[in-house]
């Protein structure tokens, strides 16, 4: 099963090595991967996506949680939080999808963001049932190329993964 | 602990910080941490450092003869003494040689500084001469590494190396210094700015999980400590002698923690695991609660995990939470020190106590029925040769328990650990997780440095022997006069103990001819003599005695016994791999009564 993670880390070199090798290390996959700054300077978030049962979750977690550099790691529950993956994705159009094409756009409320006589770069996002209905839509008229980010998530609420992190 | 500053040269005025190369600066943060004994070997990227350490007087530096060396010696020095250890080395292949040895304190948890040079930060990325990523090769092996680049970091990098590496759970720290970063200079500010926002080791259990595991301990019929590791680095030793008598429990030590409890204490059932005494194996096995102390369900403990302690609770307590349930899911997981839990459940057992009294003494007949009928022992050898375990006993007997007793890896450990009665804690010293051959005689070196006043034996086989012994010359010309005992039975004799179990007696590969009716390559007597050992070769039980006696007389130099035994002697008892624990063979083809439920 799928859980998504989100780590508060200390920005350092190779810290994303060590949070990833830690899960090759120990025989996890990650399914998907985000990287970013936060509102805190010098400290960065990563989203993960893992699929691993309880058991070797909570053992993970552990693991992750004796890196030095990783300060915070909490699970995102789908009900709890909003998950959005974001796509860029290039189609072959010609004179007769063109017009299909942009309205699936406008259904997917996605956007294009370059035009060129023979394609079309789309911007989507959404979590990841809308963006594979989408790209579902899309395969017929021939994609050619995907740039997928990965999974972003945050708690719904008031509270921060950053509450209470400097204090004591 | 700290040191004093030495008087600052220059202007008078203290508020001004003195300005140091980074060389300096990593000299002066190793003196303010309270390290006095580093060991190491210069290399290209390294020599800043070592130009600053020739003229240093608050450090004894020991070359070493291989990286390899400096790292288990670092190992022994911590183990020994409980205080951190120091390795050196230059980069590249100098760095590369210490991984085994930062491998291996990283699974027995020794607090250990490894510090590296690293190639120009200029070049860095550029495959220069002698570069490897260290910090990447190391970083599923150490509990964490910095790299430096900038002169004004050590202080602060150095404080925390020593603060990760010595506590929670200890481990290995790798320091990397980019040659510009030793060169440079900058202020050397102490103490300085240690910020580890992820780093916060639980040291304090919490009250209810404790008085939980005191409620259980009063209930159970057949309770077992299951004692490891944890509780020697935690020097919780007195604190368990108490809980243990206060209770009445009977108590397994692992390898790791041997003379963790005293071995003569009538509560210790010795050692549990593939090679354990029955009794402290049937003991966990038949147990209805197990009190793990620091200790990690290693696989050479349990056996096959599903069939291990079927019947038992377990109460597990350790200062790493990722080891809690790890392997055998805890009723009751305890967060933290070894010392500071056991000092806890002493009030809670005795509070408990209070409303319950606790009888174990259906239990006891039954541990004392398997303690009587099998003892450990061994069969004398039937081709003429000395028999190890006996050889190894009289080491033990001889020098005592205030001796310091470091293993190599196989046969000669397994006996080192079964036949020498250790009484005190960090005098047994073994590579337990990484099962390091060559981890004796460097380590021995390391522990005969911390504590130059023990009697310090090196317990090693032929096959360990050869892969660190040129650490004598090191031994020799530093004047550490530790004693090496090389188990000498000419093969590989783990190895050849399985195959001759396991792989229809095909002896693949084990003989080294370093001893027996062979050829003595090398010859051990010899090579000793070459380092400037005392060295004698002992083949006759008569001469056994007197041999050990000239070694513990003799301080003036390293001596080294070559002792030829038989292999075809075994350790038992046994747990074949991946097998129940409830199928330990007391000897060959003789299993123990066993009762079952």
């Amino acid at each position: 099963m799928s859980h998504v993670l989100s780590l508060l880390v200390e920005d350092k070199p190779g810290l994303l090595t060590r949070v990833a090798g830690l899960f090759a290390r120990r025989g996890f996959n990650i399914e998907s991967l985000a990287v970013g700054r936060t509102e805190i300077e010098g400290l960065s978030r990563i989203t993960v996506v893992v699929d691993v049962e309880e058991g070797p979750l909570e053992q993970v977690t552990k693991q992750l949680n004796k890196l030095v550099n990783v300060i915070k790691i909490v699970e995102l529950d789908p009900a709890q939080s909003v998950q959005r993956e974001h796509l860029l994705i290039k189609v072959r159009v010609d004179n007769v999808t063109r017009s299909q094409i942009l309205e699936a756009v406008t259904l997917f409320r996605a956007r294009v963001v370059d035009v060129a006589t023979d394609s079309l770069v789309i911007e989507v996002t959404g979590d990841s049932g809308k963006v594979q209905a989408f790209l579902r839509v899309l395969e017929p008229y021939g994609i050619r190329e995907i740039a997928q980010s990965g999974l972003l998530a945050i708690g719904r609420g008031s509270k921060s993964i950053s509450d209470r992190v400097f204090k004591s | 602990m700290a040191a004093e500053p030495r008087p600052a040269p220059g202007p008078a005025d203290a508020a001004e910080p003195e300005i140091l190369t980074g060389s300096g600066a990593i000299l002066r943060s190793l003196e303010k941490l309270g390290i006095t004994d580093v060991f190491g070997l210069p290399g290209g990227a390294i020599m800043p450092f070592y130009d600053e350490l020739m003229s240093d007087k608050g450090i004894r530096h020991i070359l070493v003869r291989h990286e390899q060396g400096a790292g288990h010696a670092a190992e022994g020095y911590a183990s020994a003494s409980g205080r951190p250890g120091v390795a050196i080395a230059t980069s590249g292949p100098g760095a590369t040689n210490l991984v085994t040895a930062i491998a291996d304190a990283h699974m027995d948890s020794v607090p250990l500084i490894a510090i590296t040079g690293q190639v120009f930060s200029t070049v860095m990325g550029t495959d220069a001469f002698q570069e490897v990523d260290i910090v990447g090769i190391t970083m599923p092996i150490t509990k964490h590494s910095f790299l430096v680049r900038r002169p004004e970091d050590i202080p602060a990098t150095m404080a925390a190396a020593y603060h990760i590496a010595t506590t929670g759970r200890p481990g290995p720290v790798l320091v990397d210094v980019t040659k510009d970063a030793q060169q440079n200079s900058a202020p050397f500010i102490w103490p300085p700015k240690v910020d580890l926002p992820g780093y916060r080791p639980v040291t304090k259990a919490h009250g209810k999980q404790i008085h939980a595991a005191a409620q259980l301990l009063v209930e159970s019929k057949k309770p077992v400590f299951y004692v490891g590791g944890g509780v020697v680095r935690s020097r919780a030793s007195a604190e368990l002698k108490e809980l243990v008598e206060l209770t009445g429990a009977p108590v397994v030590t692992t390898l790791m923690a041997r003379g963790a409890f005293p071995d003569s204490h009538d509560q210790h059932l010795g050692m549990p695991g593939m090679h354990g005494a029955v009794t402290a194996v049937l003991g966990l096995q038949e147990s209805d609660l197990i009190i793990s102390l620091g200790a990690r369900f290693d696989d050479r403990v349990t056996g096959k995990v599903s069939d291990f302690a079927p019947h038992a609770k377990v109460v597990h307590v350790d200062i790493d939470p990722a080891e809690i349930s790890k392997i055998r899911t805890a009723d009751v997981p305890i967060v933290g020190d070894a010392r500071e839990v056991i000092v806890d459940l002493i009030d809670a057992f005795k509070k408990a106590a209070e409303k319950q009294t606790p009888d174990y003494s259906d239990w006891w007949s039954r541990l004392e029925l398997l303690r009587t009928q099998y003892p450990l022992g061994y069969t004398p050898t039937d081709d003429g040769l000395l028999s190890p375990q006996w050889v190894i006993e009289r080491i033990g007997e001889l020098t005592g328990p205030e001796g310091v007793y470091a293993a190599g890896v196989g046969q000669h450990q397994m006996w080192a650990a079964q036949f020498i009665k250790y009484e005190r804690p960090n005098s047994w010293l073994n590579s337990g997780g990484a099962g390091t051959m060559g981890y004796a005689v460097p380590a021995a070196m390391g522990a005969k440095v911390a504590q130059p006043d023990r009697v310090v034996w090196a317990i090693d086989g032929d096959g360990c022997f050869q892969m660190t012994n040129q650490e004598l010359a090191t031994c020799t010309i530093n004047n550490i006069p530790i004693k090496v005992a090389i188990i000498n039975n000419s093969s590989l004799g783990m190895v050849r103990q399985w195959q001759t179990l396991f792989y229809d007696g095909r002896h693949s590969f084990t003989d080294l001819q370093a001893g027996e009716q062979q050829a003595f390559i090398p010859d051990f007597v010899k090579m000793g003599e070459a380092y400037g050992a005392l060295s004698i070769r002992v083949t006759k039980p008569e001469e056994v005695d007197d041999a050990i006696k000239l070694a513990l007389e003799t301080n003036d130099r390293p001596v080294v016994i070559d002792f030829i035994v038989s292999r075809d002697a075994m350790v038992w008892p046994m747990v074949p791999q991946g097998a129940t624990n409830s199928a330990i063979q007391y000897a060959r083809n003789h299993a123990p009564q066993w009762e079952e439920e």
